[in-house]
């Protein structure tokens, strides 16, 4: 066997291994997907969406109490955590640039990122739930906020320092403050961006679990006042896949599926808008 | 007026983005807090010890340190060669018209939570290692597997980033030399990457250990340490979510604080790590 003939059937061992290994990486995914779709729609009905939790074996139960719930969290997290994160991300690209303040704050939020969120939830429980005595959906919003931070903060200093810097001098010349400058202008130029960055923050703490099982906790029933334990999709789905009801458990596939389809939306529409934006 | 205005925009951003350095500092110091009467009753035996017995008030983390680190390595042994192999087909291999469909679908996968592929592991994979490798099903080799199909995705998608970055100039340079596609991942995109490629790689690896939905489910949260993989066992996350509602004395707490800590200490050195010695690089090119 010639050198040549030995590099080609190399190669082509090398090609194959590495489409099966694709095949095998991606039919895992898409079995998860599949699973989560037929087992997802099989449950849907209306009356999950009207009737609240209910013990196992009732037939009127549904998830109102835990969208509802979610719902709060999540929108009381993008409160707080969106503008404090598009502050903070202005004060890096516009203000501290590449100071040595910038860069840590920079990598600090990295890191965060990546930090795992069930530590989190045990700060927010020794900072917040401790104090207070017991769970609250306030504790679940403030752990979300500190996961949904750096996100928006990355995000934010990334896209602003996308605006060319012509654009800003240009606003200077006329005699504009920088405040105005970075309000009027730069917000403006960097809006599709910064709107992505929002969309696929709070996609990412809408998914998240670990933090919330002792912030928030769970009810079984709606509760719309945030000082006491509140239901989430997350939690209520890992509730009830565990138990031992089939019935919980074809809930649990309902919320699995709602959510994920949520949070694969918000994912779609952030990658339009920056397409969109790449487009012209 | 306006510039009353400017002063006071920019020293709230900058207070706010101070702020966050100081919420990272809280988060240790409270951590560190609550985890002193843990730290002061067992010491250093805390991580060597192997026993975990809440009804004694003794608290040994090794069983749940040696759960993540076994089941995390497992992951990356499982997930290292797949998403490699993706990568390769996904910048080299596939079709113009399929690369981007099927890049897309895997980043998209990267964004479902964990708990549904926690789920889908419980009612779907543990039944086949049951019937496969007997036993309940529910064990260290099961959390492995769902871990690495967890963190597949993430992996597959920046090392096709990483190799993505190789200039196409040397790639065809190599082809008009007569080098095969797999000369040329071997020899120039590899090389070429390899920072980018192995940071992923350990970035991944610190989110796998710190990743808790996913294997809760699946684990059985078992303190003990067996060489027999097909056994219940326990990790530093499953343990946390399984007993933080549960802990009814003060002792209790405080060692599931301190496992939080050392959670928290070493995903944040796995990550600096794969940030400072191997991504830094790229951020400054880019």
């Amino acid at each position: 066997m010639t050198h040549t003939q030995k590099r080609i059937i190399t190669n082509n061992i090398v090609m194959i291994l590495s489409t099966l290994s694709a095949v095998i990486g991606i039919g895992f995914l898409f079995w998860i997907l599949g699973v989560l779709v037929m087992n997802g729609v099989d449950a849907l009905s209306m009356t999950i969406f009207m009737e609240e939790g209910a013990p196992p074996g009732y037939e009127e139960s549904g998830l109102k109490h835990a969208l509802i719930g979610q719902l709060i969290i999540v929108s009381v997290a993008t409160l707080f955590g969106v503008p404090l994160g598009i502050l903070a991300g202005t004060y890096l690209s516009e203000y501290g640039q590449k100071s040595k303040l910038a860069e840590t704050i920079r990598d600090i939020s990295d890191i965060m990122m990546s930090a795992p969120s069930i530590v989190i939830g045990a700060f927010v429980y020794a900072i917040v739930v401790v104090p207070m005595g017991h769970f609250s959906g306030w504790a679940g919003s403030i752990a979300l906020t500190i996961i949904m931070l750096p996100i928006i903060l990355r995000t934010t200093d990334d896209m602003l320092q996308l605006v060319p810097s012509t654009l800003r001098e240009a606003a200077f010349a006329l005699g504009a403050p920088k405040y105005k400058v970075i309000t009027q202008v730069v917000y403006r130029g960097a809006k599709a961006g910064i709107l992505t960055g929002i969309l696929l923050g709070v996609a990412r703490v809408a998914g998240e679990t670990a933090p919330l099982l002792f912030t928030s906790f769970n009810d079984n029933f709606l509760n719309t006042d945030m000082m006491e334990p509140m239901a989430s999709l997350t939690v209520t789905m890992y509730n009830y896949a565990t138990s031992p009801y089939e019935d919980w458990q074809r809930l649990g596939w309902a919320a699995a599926f709602i959510l994920s389809m949520f949070i694969l939306s918000l994912n779609i529409i952030g990658r339009l808008l920056i397409m969109k934006r790449k487009g012209k | 007026m306006g510039l009353i205005i400017d002063k006071f925009f920019a020293h709230t951003t900058k207070i706010i983005a101070i702020s966050i350095l100081l919420l990272v500092a809280w988060i240790f110091t409270v951590l560190f807090q609550h985890s002193m009467e843990s730290i002061q009753a067992f010491g250093f035996d805390f991580i060597t010890e192997t026993k975990w017995a809440p009804n004694l008030e003794k608290f040994g983390a090794l069983p749940a340190i040696y759960g993540s680190v076994v089941s995390t390595f497992l992951a990356m042994v499982l997930a290292v060669p797949l998403a490699i192999g993706v990568a390769i087909f996904l910048s080299e291999l596939a079709p113009q018209k399929l690369k981007s469909p099927v890049g897309v679908s895997i980043e998209l996968l990267a964004a479902i939570p964990s708990v549904i592929y926690g789920m889908w592991g419980l009612f779907y994979f543990v039944p086949i290692i049951r019937d496969t490798f007997g036993g309940i099903g529910i064990s260290m080799l099961t959390a492995g597997i769902v871990l690495s199909i967890m963190i597949l995705p993430f992996m597959a998608a920046v090392t096709r980033d990483a190799m993505n970055t190789t200039p196409d100039i040397l790639k065809e340079s190599a082809y008009a030399l007569g080098g095969t596609k797999w000369d040329v991942i071997k020899d120039i995109v590899i090389p070429y990457a390899k920072a980018g490629i192995i940071g992923s790689f350990i970035l991944a690896l610190g989110r796998a250990i710190g990743e808790t939905m996913a294997v809760t489910f699946v684990m059985g949260n078992v303190h003990k340490i067996s060489t027999d993989l097909t056994a219940p066992a326990t990790s530093i996350p499953v343990t946390l979510a399984n007993e933080f509602t549960e802990a009814d004395t003060d002792l209790y707490y405080s060692s599931l604080f301190e496992l939080s800590l050392l959670l928290l200490v070493i995903s944040f050195t796995i990550i600096s790590i794969a940030k400072f010695y191997f991504l830094r690089r790229k951020r400054n090119m880019s």
